[in-house]
């Protein structure tokens, strides 16, 4: 039987206001371990609020994100940010790396936060990490000294660091041309494949059907889910 | 807690001209207090210096606290009695050489005695009210500094001449008086005394050297038209500030009324207490004032890194840890501009120290009395860092609580 990583039970996500949006509309979702799951859909469809519902990035109106067996709902703000530390990396549109701070920095940041390594052991795994990724000689250089894929690139063995059992990307190669996008998706696949479990959101078909599994989002409610050869699907784990 | 102050290092390094802008504001606060402080202070302490070393610092005198009870209240206790004369009684203080020896067997210092009383001097046609006090000049050695204000003549010169006086400078220049000259003292009796000056003293204080005449006790008894009486005992201690508590002992023990320093000059101490508020006041204002630089700094930082605070939060750093990153920061700020704060305040204190003012009132040229206190520097120092903390915390606070998602997707 599969090992269930990461599970919503009837996510909702509600902007109150004068007129009050439903950004995500009772999403049942169950992403096994070491699956790589695509979300696709329109501009506006909460795909993105999902994701950072799935992440613990933000705190749904109703339902339960449970991360590796762990209901997080009642968890408080600090918990949170715990799992967040030690199950989640993310990766996003945009790099977010600390502009002052050299690559191998900036990957050692969640290792430092964390603190369960030691610094030679947390050196050792970063410059590990950026090799692994091509970065090795880019190691001492400052953010403002690569390019859009070297940023992208650090910023996933940033988002790696920690050993998450989940990666969450949020649009990992809006940003990048097409080479850089190739070289991204290459390595959230080959993470897939050595047992992490890949959430991706994605705008681009192309890459999305390279998914083990791809998650059509429409008016925050999941309007589709395609297999890796397109055929539909239906979660086990979500029945 | 390494990696909060790696971040907030880098962050305070890698803006050199808004750290340093930041640094002088807390260095130009803390120099500036000190030397305030100091300024202040050394004023204030050579003030009362002058005032303790011009005066006793306790004076016993033949008075009570309140009105003698009267034979007809003693003996019919319930009647209530309203205008009648007092028994008559004799001025002075009883027994004065017991009293003095009692009083010298405990108290932390000395006592003399002396007479005061009221005299109006005349010389050229000029006629001034003065405050004639008779002294043992031996003993007065013992209780006041006289001796050391003497700016011509000794105190034993008293006795050398016929009814010699010893006047203050300023009462001198104003009667045009020299050593050796001849004036004449009315007392209130109508007694009438031919006096030499035999010397010149210089307090400090003008109205003691405008109103202020020595003489031995026995003119001054001619004077008051009492011979023999004692009706001044004067004290110094060892330890001026102790003269309070020492004065209500003597009170209770002799029945006489015994006034300290303090009391004798309590409008003046309370008009200190006004002074030191309002320093205090403007002090911490400046102090204040020093720590908006930093606050400036800490408001542009957080505002610069939302994204960095955003993506920290997201990592899963906590708010709180993310939050000691920038006052971390403002405390680096501090604590160098501190340090620079001190040295600066000791310059300017050892600068001012070296000018002089002239005192029209006086006609004295005297150096600014600065007080060096360890107290001034730790005060201003943690005053700062406070202030400077406070100004980290709100900005801190405000950027820390927003919520990751909202700059991720603004950024995305």
């Amino acid at each position: 039987m599969t090992e269930v990583a990461l599970q919503a039970v009837e996510l909702v996500r509600r902007i109150e206001g004068t007129i009050t949006h439903t950004l995500v509309n009772g999403v049942d979702l169950a992403v096994n371990k070491g699956e790589f799951v695509a979300i696709t859909g329109p501009s506006g469809s909460g795909k993105s609020s999902l994701l950072y519902l799935l992440g613990l990035l933000d705190a749904p109106s109703e339902g339960e994100v449970i991360i590796c067996g762990q209901p997080t709902s009642k968890l408080s703000e600090s918990d949170r940010a715990d799992v967040r530390l030690t199950k989640c990396g993310f990766v996003f549109q945009f790099h977010f790396l600390l502009p002052e701070f050299t690559s191998l920095d900036n990957v050692l940041l969640p290792m430092r936060a964390a603190g369960i390594m030691s610094e030679p052991d947390m050196r050792e795994r970063g410059l590990a990490l950026l090799g692994s990724l091509g970065l090795e000689e880019h190691a001492h250089k400052r953010p403002n000294q690569l390019s859009g894929g070297q940023r992208q690139r650090v910023a996933i063995a940033r988002a790696l660091s920690n050993r998450p059992e989940i990666i969450i990307a949020d649009e990992p190669t809006g940003a990048l041309d097409t080479k850089s996008t190739e070289q991204v998706f290459s390595i959230l696949r080959d993470i897939a494949d050595q047992g992490q479990t890949v959430i991706v959101v994605t705008h681009d078909p192309a890459l999305a059907a390279r998914a083990d599994r791809r998650i059509h989002i429409v008016d925050g409610k999941i309007a589709e889910v395609m297999g890796r050869s397109g055929e539909e699907v239906v979660c086990e784990a979500a029945s | 807690m390494k990696l909060i102050f790696n971040i907030a290092w880098t962050h305070v390094s890698s803006r050199v001209r808004q750290t340093l802008v930041g640094m002088a504001g807390v260095s130009m606060g803390v120099g500036f207090t000190i030397m305030m402080a100091g300024l202040m202070q050394g004023s204030q302490i050579d003030f009362l210096r002058q005032l303790v070393d011009t005066m006793p610092h306790i004076t016993v005198e033949d008075e009570r606290r309140s009105v003698p009870t009267q034979p007809a209240e003693q003996e019919y206790g319930a009647v209530q009695m309203s205008d009648i004369a007092n028994v008559g009684r004799r001025p002075g203080i009883k027994y004065p050489e017991s009293v003095m020896s009692s009083l010298r067997s405990w108290i932390p210092g000395d006592v003399a005695p002396s007479v005061r009383t009221t005299a109006i001097i005349n010389h050229g046609g000029a006629r001034i009210g003065i405050t004639l006090t008779g002294i043992d000049p031996r003993r007065e050695l013992q209780v006041s500094k006289l001796a050391a204000q003497m700016r011509e003549g000794k105190l034993d010169d008293l006795s050398r001449a016929s009814n010699g006086v010893i006047i203050g400078e300023a009462l001198a220049e104003k009667l045009g008086l020299k050593t050796g000259n001849t004036v004449l003292l009315v007392g209130g009796q109508g007694v009438q005394l031919n006096s030499t000056v035999t010397g010149l003293f210089r307090s400090g204080l003008k109205r003691v050297d405008e109103s202020q005449i020595y003489s031995l006790m026995g003119p001054a008894q001619v004077m008051m038209g009492q011979s023999g009486v004692v009706n001044q005992l004067r004290l110094r201690l060892t330890d001026p500030m102790m003269a309070q508590k020492v004065a209500a002992q003597v009170e209770a023990q002799t029945g006489y009324k015994s006034v300290s320093w303090q009391e004798a000059n309590a409008d003046l101490l309370s008009t200190f207490s006004v002074r030191d508020f309002i320093v205090l006041t403007v002090m911490g204002a400046m102090l204040l004032t020093s720590s908006f630089a930093t606050y400036n700094i800490i408001s542009t930082i957080t505002h610069e890194k939302r994204a960095d605070i955003a993506i920290m939060k997201s990592l899963g750093m906590r708010e709180h840890a993310v939050r000691w990153i920038f006052i971390i920061e403002a405390a680096m700020i501090g604590v160098v501009g501190i340090l620079f704060g001190w040295v600066l305040g000791y310059l300017l204190c050892y600068g001012w120290s070296k000018i002089t003012i002239f005192n029209p009132l006086t006609g004295t040229t005297v150096p600014l009395q600065i007080y060096y206190s360890l107290m001034h520097y730790v005060a201003a120092g943690g005053i700062s860092l406070l202030c400077c903390a406070g100004a980290a915390y709100f900005p801190a606070r405000k950027a820390t609580r927003v919520h990751p998602v909202e700059i991720i997707r603004g950024a995305s």
